[in-house]
């Protein structure tokens, strides 16, 4: 029970941290349109969070939702380093967004037929959602990849900048096969292949080129709890309030 | 007194909870919106299921409780509920009332789809005001998370449509 543990703690984790990324657009957006767009994300992601991390509560006997977001040590925590980054200029934070989310779709719609009836059950919901972030991300990765010589360039230096960071998403699980065998989860590397396929559609018709990543350039070590120092910032100020007095009721 | 009888009593519950509003869309009720799910009575003591329209939807935890209020005034001793995302809620659960509701407040629908829709049914909406199909989508994502932002071109009036899901 360990692996599904880990897949449904990273996935939380992932949701979590990339919805307080997503919310530090909100007042900041481009256009509004986009202020909105990122802050819904937002709150749609923070609510995935706080879904997963109720089955780990309910299923498994962990601290609740609350304790696993705001009292936890870096260490504990099993995010990727792409969610970790911060928002950076909005090209980064749009590639990031389509990067991101075509895993998650694909995450969710895999998870959708898992031998785990809760996640089943929540991946199902949450496939419906997340279909509207990446015919968001979708949008602007062709309008801008097909815009003007800046727009061009800016997305395909994002994708170029970005990629090591998102193949660092599939980093596996150290009990994977026991996902597999048990028909929980088929992996990381077959989620990998779909999103591959998935996205190059998208990149060649925006007119981008697909980088070449070696191997040993990916960015791994976050599903084992080691973390780029921006996510020891994030960490600070996402539970700085509730670390100001622990236990308080609101 | 409720007569423990569960037909009976689920008929009461629903009629009840049509009292029971969508804090972010006042005029449409629980019932209507299509997020009551079973409803389980046993030893006068009810549990009912609701089903989100967003994982995220913030108006859950106040819906819960007016619902929990509601039941307990019809005199029943015990109501408890719970979310359950067995049954994925879609768009298709809004009654015919609660969409002819949301058209006159000026919420475009969607039509039913069970589940399966494509950009096309996402970008493509009725004006809810002079029932054009020449629209465009502004956004999508509106000022809830159900909702996306339209224009329309011949009565130039923007627009907010109940996203399908």
């Amino acid at each position: 029970m360990n692996a599904v543990k880990d897949l449904i703690l990273k996935m939380a984790d992932d949701s979590l941290i990339i919805g307080h990324r997503s919310s530090e657009w909100t007042g900041l957006g481009p256009i509004l349109e986009e202020d909105i767009a990122f802050s819904s994300m937002a709150q749609d992601k923070i609510g995935h969070a706080l879904a997963l991390y109720g089955i780990l509560h309910e299923q498994f006997g962990e601290l609740e939702a609350d304790q696993l977001a705001f009292n936890r040590k870096e260490s504990k925590f099993r995010c990727c380093h792409f969610a970790e980054l911060p928002i950076g200029e909005y090209d980064f934070s749009l590639m990031r967004h389509f990067l991101f989310d075509h895993a998650e779709a694909i995450r969710y719609e895999m998870l959708s037929s898992s031998s785990f009836a809760p996640l089943a059950q929540l991946a199902r919901k949450i496939k419906g959602e997340i279909k509207y972030h990446v015919l968001h991300a979708n949008s602007w990765i062709l309008r801008l990849g097909r815009g003007t010589e800046e727009s061009r360039h800016r997305m395909q230096s994002s994708l170029n900048f970005c990629m090591p960071y998102a193949l660092g998403i599939f980093e596996k699980n150290e009990a994977e096969s026991d996902l597999i065998t048990e028909g929980i989860f088929a992996g990381e590397e077959h989620l990998r292949i779909l999103w591959e396929e998935q996205i190059w559609k998208q990149i060649d018709q925006a007119g981008l080129q697909f980088p070449n990543v070696p191997e040993k350039k990916v960015h791994m070590g976050g599903r084992s709890g080691r973390h780029t120092v921006h996510l020891h910032m994030l960490l600070e100020e996402l539970s700085q309030v509730f670390r100001m007095e622990q236990g308080v009721e609101w | 007194m409720i007569s423990t009888e569960s037909n009976v009593g689920k008929t009461t519950i629903l009629l009840a909870l049509k009292e029971v509003m969508d804090p972010e869309l006042p005029f449409l009720s629980v019932v209507d919106l299509g997020i009551i799910g079973d409803i389980d009575i046993h030893e006068n003591r009810v549990l009912l299921k609701i089903l989100p329209t967003f994982t995220a939807c913030p108006a859950i935890q106040l819906m819960r409780e007016q619902i929990i209020e509601k039941i307990l005034s019809l005199g029943f001793y015990g109501a408890e509920v719970e979310v359950d995302y067995s049954i994925p809620w879609n768009s298709d659960r809004i009654s015919e009332e609660g969409k002819k509701k949301l058209e006159k407040f000026g919420l475009a629908t969607a039509d039913t789809h069970q589940g399966n829709f494509s950009i096309d049914d996402i970008e493509q909406s009725k004006c809810p005001h002079c029932s054009s199909c020449n629209t465009t989508m502004n956004s999508i994502f509106g000022s809830t998370l159900c909702r996306s932002m339209h224009y329309c071109f011949d009565c130039r009036q923007g627009f907010e449509r109940f996203k399908p899901l």
